[in-house]
């Protein structure tokens, strides 16, 4: 499942332990069966405070009256998924989020391939390939800020994309892309398919890399023609690594957080509003810590359902 | 083959090649068009903008908004923040996940595999859900608005990728290696730093830059755990550009600029090391 998982056919260092008497042998063995704990002890330590002890108390707010604000919290049950899962707003930013992740993850993969298999071509040279490879990899080093004002900068209604629409003919007066509640969720949708492509491609890339030539060789000496090749020989030898880059894509997708605010803040009308952007809202905008403990926890169930189906489809390759 | 039979393919051949250039320098330029108007935004006078028509390079050309940004101390803060935090957060990363990954890559022990499986797990996450209990976590232990707030829990984040590429890199370098050590009298630890370490540095190399690009990007956290400006990493700074008085675009553009450089260079420079490590993070992880 994972690469940190090793061979179990690698000989134990822990039989390796010989001499002394019989007490002295069992602790020196008992030391050494400590050794491999005492490695992870500082990974174990971080992960519990600040994994397993968040999750804890984000669940035990979640079923509390307004905590952090309130010295006090009394138990509360589940009113607080109550008038999450009843909140219109809540439920706005759930469909949001489904169209957000599934748009989003279904160009990355069009366009991650299309580019993948641009860069893959035998027909040019390393060092022509090599550029646009550098060129195509761009839009994922800049940090989710910059894309942010990049693409507020470029829709902005006196930008340069309304100019060249217009000057195209495609559209008459200049468009609030992020301001009209129309398309504002498509302009925040485009611009995380800008920045986020770039993890498909390299992926892809590699897979490409990986299928043998002898494949292509074979279909050709059947007379198949270039799409025959794609359909019957690339796509089967890419699909594992598709569906584990499209199920990781969208648990990522739903967790951005930073280029929504930064775009939008969840507006105009909750027309963008996230799962993610509704959670720190009810937290830090209307400090009701616990009903943002609510949408939190559902956050991670939903998450982890995703996971699941991804932990699987993992075994079963 | 017939003379004309081969011509007939030279053309298909350069018809196809002519097919995936222009594909390419479409695609190249709806990656790269954005990154270019930022760029030249930044050379801008505020008010040249949204000049209409558009202009790549305008009249007032300058490093205005660059010297703006570099003459301010506040600005300036940011960066110093940013470098702080994601350096510490590298070398405690690595420091960290080369235990964990020694530990998993050279020893059996019992629940080995369902810590790997939560440390695995712990990379799906959300950090929206994590915030709210951050929060309440730093104030109570007094590290809300400070370095240690922000450099321990981005570790929650580089941690697990972290010990998945040591582990994996680890794994590669034969046993014989730390075994000699071994018989030479010496133990697992000093087999670590004397043998291990010195030939890991590529690969931990490799981890050490996704650790930074990690830390140095990170937004949700950075908002929500401090308070003044003075602890404020780059990403904020941007945002901070953009609330203030009127839109100063051009500034906001050359401090993203700015901000980006660190994490350009370092993929420019181990580009290749990187992608390879990714990839077979992504894939396996």
């Amino acid at each position: 499942m994972t690469s940190a998982n090793v061979d179990p056919a690698a000989a134990p260092l822990t039989a390796a332990s010989a001499g002394g008497s019989a007490s002295g042998r069992r602790h020196a063995g008992l030391t050494r069966r400590l050794v491999p704990y005492g490695y992870l002890s500082p990974t174990m330590l971080l992960l519990t405070v600040l994994m397993v002890v968040p999750i804890v108390m984000v669940i035990g707010y979640s079923f509390r009256d307004n905590v952090i604000v309130n010295k006090n919290p009394v138990f509360a049950g589940l009113v607080n998924y109550a008038k999450v899962l009843t909140d219109a707003d809540f439920l706005a930013a759930l469909q949001n989020t489904a169209v957000f992740i599934s748009v989003s993850t279904a160009a990355h993969l069009v366009l991650g391939l299309t580019f993948a298999m641009m860069l893959n071509t035998k027909l040019l040279g390393g060092i022509t390939k090599a550029v646009f490879r550098i060129v195509y990899i761009l839009p994922w080093l800049f940090t989710i800020a910059v894309i942010a004002v990049i693409w507020r900068l470029l829709l902005d209604p006196a930008g340069v994309v309304n100019y060249v629409l217009q000057t195209l003919g495609l559209i008459q007066d200049g468009v609030s892309w992020l301001g009209e509640p129309g398309t504002a969720l498509w302009a925040v949708t485009f611009a995380n398919i800008w920045s986020g492509y770039p993890f498909f491609m390299i992926s892809l890339l590699a897979a490409l890399q990986g299928i043998s030539a002898d494949l292509y060789e074979a279909a050709a000496v059947d007379g198949t023609n270039w799409l025959q090749r794609f359909v019957h020989v690339t796509l089967p030898q890419l699909r594992p690594v598709i569906i584990s880059m499209a199920v990781l894509d969208l648990i990522w997708t739903s967790q951005q957080f930073a280029l929504i605010w930064m775009m939008t803040g969840g507006g105009p009308l909750n027309s963008t509003e996230m799962l993610s952007t509704y959670t720190y809202k009810q937290a830090f905008s209307e400090y009701e810590f616990a009903t943002a403990s609510a949408a939190a926890v559902i956050v991670l169930l939903l998450t982890a359902a995703l996971a699941f189906f991804y932990v699987r489809q993992q075994r079963e390759q | 083959m017939t003379g004309m039979a081969k011509t007939r393919i030279k053309t298909r051949h350069t018809l196809a090649k002519a097919g995936v250039i222009t594909g390419l320098v479409i695609g190249g330029l709806f990656a790269g068009l954005p990154i270019v108007w930022m760029l030249s935004t930044s050379f801008k006078s505020n008010g040249d903008v949204f000049q209409n028509p558009p202009n790549l390079i305008t009249d007032t050309f300058s490093l205005d908004a660059y010297l703006e940004i570099l003459g301010n101390g506040e600005q300036l803060r940011f960066f110093l923040n940013s470098y702080i935090v994601a350096f510490a957060v590298t070398i405690l990363t690595l420091l960290v996940a080369l235990l964990a990954g020694y530990a998993f890559s050279r020893f059996r022990f019992p629940f080995q595999r369902t810590i790997n499986a939560v440390i695995v797990s712990v990379q799906v996450v959300p950090p929206i859900t994590l915030v709210v209990p951050y929060f309440g976590l730093v104030v109570a232990l007094g590290l809300y608005n400070t370095y240690p707030g922000l450099i321990l829990t981005h570790m929650v984040f580089t941690l697990p990728y972290a010990i998945i590429m040591i582990t994996a890199y680890l794994n590669t370098l034969p046993r014989e290696l730390d075994e000699s050590v071994k018989i030479d009298g010496g133990t697992s630890w000093t087999a670590l730093w004397r043998v291990l370490v010195p030939i890991s540095v590529p690969g931990l190399i490799a981890v050490g830059v996704y650790t930074f690009m990690i830390s140095w990007n990170e937004y949700l956290f950075a908002l929500t755990l401090t308070r003044t400006n003075d602890m404020r990493t780059v990403p904020i700074g941007i945002q901070l550009l953009m609330g203030q008085h009127s839109y100063e675009w051009n500034q906001m553009m050359a401090m993203s600029i700015l901000g980006s450089i660190p994490v350009l260079l370092l993929f420019l420079l181990f580009q290749r090391r990187f992608i390879g490590g990714l990839t077979a993070g992504a894939v396996k992880a």
